[in-house]
């Protein structure tokens, strides 16, 4: 049993686990910022695609219809690369964020998620039956009330399944930040590989590390729809 | 900062070079999933015929996938992928050392990701057919190999065929992942040109309408094949 026990600790995935561990906070910090920040300019963005300014409405499905037609990892590389490389942006503040790469991750993640999450939105709240709103309207309700009280909690409400698939897509997504020399786990994986030569050592590793992490997400996701979902409950 | 002249054809630009690595990616793109779509009818099966190990086996395999990002499923299948071949390879005597070549891990790589993506919407329309077309066709005296091509398939065609262009779209995108093997398909073409031009952001924009346009392209040719199958449908 011993021996047993010494031999998992002696071998490769159990030494690297702990390795890639280390880089599981560069991972969450890249979330932690990115995911909240998405998620209320994706709401914004919703609300003026659906609104009556055409111009506002066109330039934000334009938008959509860029960010959503290229891969991410051409928007990583073009804020990471790309802006790097123009003089005027290297000497203005802009240059302050701009020159670290976990900005331009977070940056590019936001865009990202914002235009995926924005076309979510749109679905949700174009699904609400016209009653509803008519029924507020009835009560007196002015257009930022009917907002917050109507509009906003019954479309979240509905979007909370394909929204949590976004999510999972984003703690995939953020493993692509590791190739703009970020450290997070997929780079300290790919280090470890380079070191060792055992390539399915460290990415089996780090694999276990993101399903984990896709596993809480899943579970939030779950418990946010049990909380926001109180008339589908089964028994109180 | 902009160097757009550089993207003329022949010696002097980028050109040539980036329509070869367009047709690359494309080649990437329908090869994996074409591979993609063979791999989802089998774990499909895997998931409806009543077998609780292949079962088992298919859940877990997609399941994993999805849940792991692209960029590590391509990592493990580059560098891990010549290991498990070679030792393939030495059950059948054969000791030599095997490279595979970047196309075929390419290939592979993108198609056990798109498989998992593909077996969803597979399995969502295969289960949308009702149970008594199958009985019918059973009670005309038709064979399982007949029911599945004249019956069930052409209906899971149609009814599979948004979701596929999704997975389609998805797939396209993910092939740019692919070029941290050193294929040189739009991404990596895009790399190279711009270390040699010191002009990252006049390539990089290159690359995103090049993206851009085959998505664009590809959903209108979707949205045709769509009008087609649905002929049927009283809409």
């Amino acid at each position: 049993m011993i021996e047993f026990l010494n031999s998992i600790q002696n071998s490769l995935i159990y030494k690297n686990f702990f390795l890639v561990l280390s880089g599981l906070d560069n991972t969450i910090l890249l979330l932690l910022i990115s995911l909240p920040l998405g998620f209320v300019l994706a709401l914004l963005f919703a609300l003026g695609r659906v609104s009556k300014i055409t111009l506002l409405s066109r330039t934000i499905a334009s938008y959509i219809f860029v960010i959503r037609g290229t891969p991410l990892l051409v928007q990583i590389y073009l804020i990471y690369f790309g802006l790097g490389s123009v003089k005027f942006i290297r000497e203005s503040f802009l240059w302050y964020a701009l020159k670290e790469p976990f900005w331009c991750g977070v940056i590019a993640l936001t865009i990202n998620t914002v235009a995926y999450g924005a076309e979510i939105f749109r679905g949700g709240i174009q699904s609400i039956e016209k009653s509803q709103v008519e029924s507020g309207l009835s009560l007196g309700f002015g257009k930022f009330l009917l907002l917050r009280k109507i509009i906003l909690p019954i479309a979240i409400r509905k979007v909370l399944p394909s929204y949590g698939n976004e999510l999972i897509l984003m703690v995939k997504a953020t493993s692509l930040v590791s190739l703009t020399t970020y450290m997070e786990m997929t780079g300290i994986a790919r280090k470890i590989m380079a070191k060792t030569f055992a390539p399915v050592e460290a990415f089996i590793a780090a694999g276990i590390l993101y399903l984990f992490l896709n596993f809480l997400m899943v579970q939030f996701v779950k418990y946010l729809e049990w909380k926001y979902n109180p008339h589908l409950r089964l028994n109180n | 900062m902009f160097k757009f002249d550089k993207l003329v054809f022949g010696d002097a630009g980028w050109g040539d070079e980036f329509l070869i690595a367009t047709l690359m990616t494309l080649i990437v793109s329908i090869l994996s999933m074409g591979l993609g779509l063979f791999l989802a009818i089998i774990t499909v099966w895997a998931k409806i015929i009543q077998n609780r190990i292949t079962r088992f086996i298919a859940n877990f395999y997609t399941t994993v996938i999805r849940g792991v990002p692209e960029l590590l499923v391509i990592y493990l299948i580059f560098f891990g992928g010549n290991a498990v071949v070679m030792s393939i390879a030495k059950v059948f005597g054969y000791n030599k050392y095997i490279e595979l070549n970047a196309l075929t891990i390419a290939t592979i790589a993108i198609a056990v990701i798109s498989a998992t993506y593909s077996s969803e919407v597979l399995r969502a329309s295969y289960l949308a057919i009702s149970k008594g077309q199958i009985e019918a066709a059973r009670a005309l005296g038709m064979n399982k190999f007949s029911i599945f091509f004249k019956v069930i398939s052409p209906q899971v065609i149609r009814h599979a065929l948004p979701g596929i262009g999704n997975v389609w779209q998805i797939t396209l995108k993910d092939t740019s992942l692919i070029s941290v093997t050193g294929l040189v398909e739009i991404m990596r073409q895009s790399r190279i040109s711009s270390n040699v031009e010191h002009s990252p952001l006049t390539f990089l924009i290159t690359a995103a309408i090049l993206y851009l346009c085959l998505t664009t392209i590809s959903g209108r040719v979707f949205k045709t094949l769509e009008v087609n199958y649905s002929k049927g449908f009283s809409t």
